[in-house]
């Protein structure tokens, strides 16, 4: 199995994320699936796509439950199973694993998985109420421990431990903000710096407002066929060669250690062993910063640098373009936006887009290995996908 | 308190190693955990089957509810049933007999440091509505 293609990527489509008013889920997550079908010529969805797996985190934000046929039905393939999968903000990169495994079963030669949230036409305590659903509730819900303070508490473990700086923390937003205003897709598409991050209201000290990623709508889509048959479909397919997911206590105060997520460390060794590779061979990564600290904490847990020199990677420019391993090209949840069951397959996209050199002005040169990092909760479950320039 | 619960057969009127049984004693001000009488692993919250060895053999374990505070956040923004306690700090304590819980932490938000020593304590009012769980909270262990 070692560096061997699982399934292959053949296209990938995104909506616009952001505020997305007077849409609902089915409208927005078409928006996706015609951007990928429309990409790829040579795909006939009635005919080729054969299931659609699709990630969404809460039935709450639309009061609608069953979500996945009312997409298939909606992209015009009524029949099709059509499964929802979810692991909160991890819901799509799950519904991938998903996706490869119908593939790699001999089963299906061509599935569509995707993710879709709507999230903005809410109010934002019903927002943080639903978000919190992610993480315990008995003992962290009931106590009023929302979801940006579960992340508090890693970020103050973090620089108690390690004497990272609420400055480090705030140079992850300003440069997924650099990084988003590249991305046409993206939420927010401005600078920031690192004052107006500083001095921004506080949401779970050290958190805060611009530590945090963004409510959003948003819909992503990929079409993945078996690795022989990609070369029908595309010239330039992208294969996917390493796949690992991991769980850990649903409360983060039941872990041994809060200055990392043992998820994403185990689900990047399955990753990197699966696909042959190292830390040292990935060209671009999108990891998961639904709050700027996580990030820091993705750079560890997958090895590109060490624990405790997060801090450190971020102010040295090594995960900015141009530095050595460029972390969320597309803004990432910070400025992309994380339309929270969307995020996994939106992250792949991304990765999709940089190794077919398709992302533009802020395509990574020479790009051929590619990462994603998708956390669920707060590090219950993570997913760790590898990518490969095909050629 | 430290009673026994029987392996299948029903052998004493203690409630059983849940969620609910951990709040219904919070109601009556005793924190407790549950103990793996085969690993002597404590379970908190309690639980069923015990995570590390597998046994079902579990019995209850009165808590000292003191200990020292691990990690914590401030929280400014809340879910509209915390809304009138913002800013309120919420934390991880370590108890002293090694196990975990987390919660609020009833002290100045200036006041609060990782290190700080802290006593467990209990609301008196409940909710009517599901679930009804009497909370527990955090205070400074000197004072009363």
């Amino acid at each position: 199995m070692k560096g061997k293609p699982l399934a292959s990527i053949v296209s990938a489509g995104l909506s616009k994320f952001g505020k997305l008013e007077g849409r609902y889920s089915r409208e927005i997550f078409l928006e996706a699936a015609r951007e990928a079908f429309c990409r790829c010529p040579n795909l006939d969805p009635k005919r080729d796509v054969k299931a659609l797996f699709v990630g969404q985190m809460s039935e709450s934000f639309e009061h609608q439950g069953h979500v996945a046929p009312s997409l298939s039905d909606w992209m015009g393939l009524v029949r099709i199973p059509a499964t929802r999968i979810e692991a909160a903000c991890a819901s799509s990169g799950a519904a991938l694993r998903c996706a490869i495994f119908a593939i790699m079963s001999g089963i299906y030669d061509v599935v569509a998985v995707g993710g879709v949230e709507k999230m903005t036409h809410r109010a934002t305590h019903d927002v943080t109420e639903y978000l919190a659903m992610a993480s315990d509730f008995p003992m962290e819900q009931w106590h009023g421990i929302t979801f940006p303070a579960i992340f508090g508490l890693i970020a103050t473990a973090h620089m108690h431990k390690y004497g990272t700086t609420e400055e480090q923390m705030a140079m992850v937003a300003v440069k997924n903000h650099h990084h988003g205003c590249f991305n046409p897709k993206a939420q927010i598409q401005t600078e920031i710096t690192v004052k107006q991050v500083m001095e921004s209201r506080p949401v779970a000290w050290p958190l805060k407002l611009f530590d945090c990623s963004l409510i959003s709508d948003g819909a992503s889509c990929l079409v993945i066929t078996k690795p022989g048959i990609a070369r029908r479909f595309t010239d330039t397919p992208v294969d996917i060669v390493g796949t690992g997911q991991a769980s850990d206590t649903i409360g983060l105060y039941e872990r041994d250690d809060m200055t990392f997520m043992q998820v994403a460390r185990s689900a990047a060794k399955q990753a990197y062993e699966m696909s042959d590779k190292t830390p040292r061979g990935i060209d671009v990564a999108e990891v998961h910063d639904c709050f700027t600290i996580a990030e820091i904490v993705a750079y560890e847990d997958l090895g590109f640098c060490a624990p405790g020199e997060g801090g450190k990677l971020v102010e040295e420019g090594e995960t900015r373009l141009g530095g050595r391993i460029p972390v969320n090209t597309s803004g990432g949840l910070k400025a992309k936006g994380h339309p929270v069951g969307a995020t996994g397959i939106a992250q792949a996209s991304e990765i999709y887009l940089q190794l077919t050199g398709q992302a533009g002005a802020r395509q990574v040169k020479n790009a051929s290995t590619g990462l994603t990092h998708n956390i669920g909760g707060s590090g219950a479950t993570g997913v760790v996908h590898i990518y490969r320039r095909r050629g | 308190m430290f009673t026994s619960i029987g392996d299948g057969a029903n052998v004493d009127s203690s409630p059983p190693p849940t969620l609910e049984s951990f709040y219904q004693f919070c109601a009556e001000k005793k924190l407790v955990a549950a103990r793996c009488k085969s690993c002597k692993a404590i379970l908190l919250p309690p639980r069923v089957l015990c995570p590390r060895c597998s046994s079902t053999d579990i019995q209850w374990m009165k808590l000292k509810g003191t200990g020292r505070l691990l990690t914590y956040s401030v929280v400014h923004i809340a879910p509209l049933a915390f809304q009138s306690f913002v800013p309120y700090p919420v934390g991880i304590v370590l108890l002293d007999e090694g196990t975990k819980l987390p919660g609020i932490v009833r002290v100045e938000p200036r006041d609060i440091r990782i290190g700080l020593k802290l006593k467990a304590a209990f609301e008196s009012s409940r909710s009517h509505k599901w679930p009804s769980w009497a909370r527990y909270f955090f205070v400074k262990a000197d004072s009363s």
